[in-house]
This record gives C-alpha cells, structure tokens and sequence, in this order.
C-alpha cells in the first residue's frame, strides 16, 4: 500500500470519525466509544475489501458484513453514508422516530446493513450461518463480522466459533476490536477474556494480531484472511486500537462508552478532527 | 372396535422434510444434536449434505439459521420446544423475529407429555413465548395429517414460523384430503350448547368429550385451532354467538396459551364466559405420559365433566 492511498484511507477514517460525532450530537445518545475505536477497520472494509455496490445493496452475491457489535453503528452509518449507500445528511437523524438509522443496525430499514444486530453474541452466529450458507450454495462470497472484546464473554461467541471451526468455515473473517473497555471498566476488570488469541487457536481459528489504526497491517491481516481460502480454518483478527481514538477526551475513556458529545464537546472534537485532517494533508 | 392409527406429530414431520426436500433445494435442516428425537434425522438420511448439526448450541443455532435465510436458503430449525422456544428466546426475537427473516422453528416435546424425562423437559411455556413475537406465526398441530401439510404451508409462507411438535404418539382423525390454511381454524364437530376450542393433541380428547357430552344431551362444538397465531377471529366470533360459552383446551400453560388468545378475541368482539383447561401454572413431573395427560385434566373426561357444569 502506497503512501498515497493511505492519505486516502486516512482521510476517510477521519471523515468517518467527525460523522460520529456529528450523528451521536445528534442523537443526543449513542456509542462513539467504539465506534470511533473501530473507525479504521470501517474503513479498511469499505474501500479496500468488501465486494459490495452501493447502486445495488441486496446484490445476492455480494460480500456480507455483520457488525456483531451493533451499539457501533455511527461508526458503520458514517461509513455506509460516507460510500454513498444513503444521503449524508441521514447521519443527523440518527436515533431519531422515523429515522431509518435506528439506535442498532437494522437490516430492514437501512441500505447496505446485512442483518440487524444489537444484542451482543448474537451476529457472529449470523456470519457463521451465511458463511456456511454461500460454502453451500458454492458461492465465492467472503462474510465479515466485527466483535468487541468485551462481547467476547458472551457464551454465544465461542458456540458460534465451534460452528465456523467445524464446518471449515475459511470465508469467514472474524475481527475483534480489542479496545479493552467496556460500560463497566477495563475488560480485564470486568469479566476478563483474554487471552483472545490462544482462546481462538484453541478453537481451530488462525489468529493474527494487528495495530487496528495502522491500514498496511489491516492489508496484511486480510491477505491472510484470503490465503486461507481452502484452508477450512476460520481467520481471526484481534485488532488492538485504542477507544475513542483521535478524539482526546474520549481516548480509552470507559464513560464514552454510550454517551454523545455536548455541543462544547462536539465542537472541540470536531477541531481536533479538523487539525488531524490538516496534518494529514500535509503529509502530501 | 378398529384399532386406531396413533403417530407422534415430530414423526410427521420428519417424513415431511424428507418429502419436502425433494422438490425444493433451498431447503435445509438443522438441530442441537436430537436428530433421533426430532426425527430430523429421517431427512439427515435422505438428504446429509443439507444437514446441519449445530451440536448442542441452540442459541447459535438460531443464529444460523438467521444466516441462512439471508444467503436464499429456507432453515428448518429443531430442538426441544424448552431449548428452542425456551433456552433460544431472545436469538429468535432478535435474529429472527425483528428482521422478520424466512426462519422455520419446529420444536418437539412440547408439554408434558413429554413423559417421564419430567418438568426440566416439559416445555409448557413456548406457545406463550412465540405468540408475543411481532411477526411470528405459531402453529401447532392436532395429528399426523395436520402436521405434515403445516410443515409444507410454513415452507411455502414467507416469514418466521414456529411449529410445535408432540413426543407421543397421538390418534390420527384427519383424513389426507383435509385442507389445513395458515390462520383458518377447523370445526370439527358442530354443536349449539358450548363451543371447545382446542389445539395440538387436546384436539383428539376434545372430540371425544364431545361425544360424551351427547349422549348427557348436550350439543358441544368443536374447533381444531391449529393456527394460535394469527388466530382465526372469525370461527372465533361466530362460536360466541351461536354457543354462548367457550371451553378452551391446551397442553400448555393457561397463562399466555391458546386460551388467553381465545379470550382476547371474545372479549374485545362478543363476550361470552370462557373456561380455560391447561396447565394450571404449575411445573410438571415424571410420569407416563398418558397418565400424566389423566393427572392434569387434560382428557376427555375432565373437559365433559367441566362442560357440564358449565353449561347447567
């Protein structure tokens, strides 16, 4: 990956990350503790891998991805906006009665979510069933499923990990956003789940563990994820970011877990955002 | 007196999706490792590469079938009704109720006749717990001829069904010609004095009351409600005011079963005194099945004699 395209994601990312805060100011409530943390992977995804066509959402052939950690949704609306799957200005209502960008990713309302999520534990069994879904249907469709650390203490998980294991589910890509809080503290306070990696070796996964800011080993990490193909082992990504990133009040802050920016707040995000935009461009 | 053809309704089932099978690719089959007992092992047999076991995971069962159905496929899902209904609730409300997502849930081992593996196992609950979902059609079969066309109506319908399915071998009382339609109760027997409206294998014990309560001179109606969702208001309604009172009859809870459902139509659209036999809040316990059926008022007998009194 070249400098240049990783201006490109970079500046992306930092679009996603101001619609995050934007849309949960809106909202007066919302996520933009792991949205924000996951912004880069969100990133990645949309412009570097999935086969997906804003013009044609529902393509039966596409690529899918669940975002098994659904309270994220500003983070994969900003993104889905950002790629034109629906009109900018939809971010700013989200959350709101008749918006179709409701408080969790729903699969009904909004163009380019590929099945409704919320309650933690439950996507990643989705992913598994349309990856094992298209292995029978013999289609060459690559299904995406983004976790938090946190959910990981969801027993559901690791059935759902059984299952891609067992019925050799190599296009299935399972990314984990290890930011290390949760509502109620540091995961490892709270319920710890590591260690993560040994955990999905030992359930027959092949781990790779990445900086979740940095765009070449997000690259690295899913070329793994396509040599795997023909394998039969599920790929796991445990991605370490940072929760809040690029946002200083908010950065591996617990309490911006479920909380939006005040209009102070938002504001002072917002220049901080618009500063990094800057130094971005300046690395031309 | 001719012997009785008696077949358990998770038998018919499992004949069903074989015979579906068949004709319709899409269709695939998971459990939680009760092939044997779900008797989705007959299609297993017939059809192994369509066969998904998810082990004993019901909760990412669900979750997979949710999966599925996106990818065009059309996921039977099968446990025990207190696994499936019970254990599984929330991954159905919200992976495959909220999206309204093509899902069939057939769970057997409903009730208590379940038997000797006693209250754990003795699902009286999920009728309660699946009509409440927004969207989801509940049906529950009276015998062999009834489950296996509910079988094919839930593969034909777009959306979420849950099909609940019976251990024990029951009496077969339709012929093949019967016409079972999604949301279209069944009078079985006419009658003047009492309307008894039962579903699954009370259906059964319900004729036969109806058949004691004639020789006492008391005209009793009865209707098969195999749809408990979307009930049928009008046989509902018309039963109110040609019969005056209604007896409901369920191998459930009579919290939050057919009865209260039944009870929701009249009393919004013809009010009419409503008795409820069921479970009566209470957990079950081991016991031969028939006996426990006897035990818990869920028999001929009992539904004549509430009849009775309530008709005096």
């Amino acid at each position: 990956m070249d400098a240049t395209r990783i201006r490109e994601l970079k500046l992306f990312a930092n679009s996603v990350r101001k619609g995050i805060l934007t849309s949960t100011h809106a909202a007066k409530s919302g996520h933009p503790g792991g949205s924000l943390s996951a912004a880069d992977y969100f990133t990645y995804l949309y412009n570097e891998e999935l086969r997906v066509d804003p013009k044609d959402p529902k393509c039966p052939d596409r690529d899918r991805f669940v975002l098994s950690k659904g309270h994220t949704a500003p983070g994969l609306y900003a993104t889905l906006a950002l790629k034109c799957f629906f009109p900018e200005e939809d971010l700013l209502t989200l959350r709101h009665i008749g918006s179709h960008l409701q408080g969790h990713p729903n699969m009904n309302s909004t163009p380019g979510i590929d099945m409704s999520t919320g309650s933690l534990g439950q996507g990643i069994s989705a992913a598994a069933g349309m990856a094992k879904g298209a292995k029978y249907t013999g289609k060459d469709i690559r299904v995406y499923t983004l976790l938090g650390d946190g959910e990981a203490a969801e027993g559901q998980v690791w059935e759902a990990v059984l299952f891609a294991a067992h019925y050799h589910l190599d296009n299935l890509c399972i990314t984990v956003d290890v930011n290390g809080l949760q509502i109620d503290g540091a995961t490892k306070d709270v319920m710890n789940t590591d260690p993560l990696d040994a955990k999905f070796a030992a359930f027959g996964c092949d781990v790779v563990s990445i900086d979740g800011h940095s765009f070449p080993e997000l690259e690295k990490a899913f070329a793994r994820f396509h040599e795997n193909a023909g394998s039969g082992r599920p790929t796991v990504i445990l991605m370490k970011t940072i929760k809040g990133k690029d946002v200083s009040y908010m950065e591996n802050q617990a309490g911006w877990h479920g909380k939006a920016p005040n209009d102070e707040e938002l504001a002072k995000g917002l220049a901080e955002l618009d500063r990094l935009e800057e130094e971005i461009r300046k690395e031309a | 007196m001719s012997e009785v053809k008696k077949i358990a309704t998770r038998d018919s089932y499992g004949k069903a999706l074989a015979e579906l099978g068949k004709e319709f690719d899409n269709l695939v089959v998971l459990d939680a490792d009760l092939a044997g007992a779900t008797k989705t092992g007959t299609f297993k047999a017939a059809f192994p590469d369509r066969f998904f076991d998810c082990g004993i995971a019901e909760s990412d069962m669900m979750g997979v079938a949710a999966g599925l159905s996106t990818m065009g496929l059309v996921p039977f899902a099968s446990s025990f009704a207190m696994f499936a209904a019970g254990r599984a609730f929330e991954q159905i409300r919200n992976s495959i109720g909220y999206p309204h997502l093509n899902v069939k849930i057939a769970a057997s081992h409903a009730g208590i006749s379940v038997g000797e593996d006693g209250a754990t196992h003795q699902c009286c609950e999920d009728i309660a717990l699946m009509r409440t979902i927004p969207g989801m059609t509940v049906l529950v079969p009276a015998d062999d001829v009834e489950a296996r066309k509910m079988v094919r109506a839930a593969y034909e319908m777009e959306g979420p069904v849950y099909l609940r399915l019976g251990r024990s071998a029951t009496e077969v009382f339709h012929g093949e010609d019967y016409d079972f339609q999604i949301g279209k109760g069944e009078m079985v027997r006419d009658g003047s004095d009492v309307a008894i409206v039962a579903a699954g294998i009370m259906v059964p014990e319900a004729i036969k009351a109806a058949a004691i309560l004639e020789k006492e001179g008391i005209s009793a109606r009865v209707i098969n409600m195999g749809t408990i969702k979307p009930i049928d208001r009008d046989i509902l309604v018309k039963a109110a005011k040609e019969c005056g009172r209604i007896i409901t009859v369920e191998e459930h809870n009579v919290i939050g079963g057919l009865g209260e459902a039944v009870c929701g139509v009249v009393s919004e659209e013809c009010p009419v005194p409503v008795k409820r036999i069921g479970v009566q809040d209470e957990f079950g316990h081991s016991g031969p099945a028939a006996d426990l059926l006897v035990q818990f008022g869920l028999c001929a007998d009992n539904i004549a004699e509430t009849a009775k009194a309530f008709v005096k």
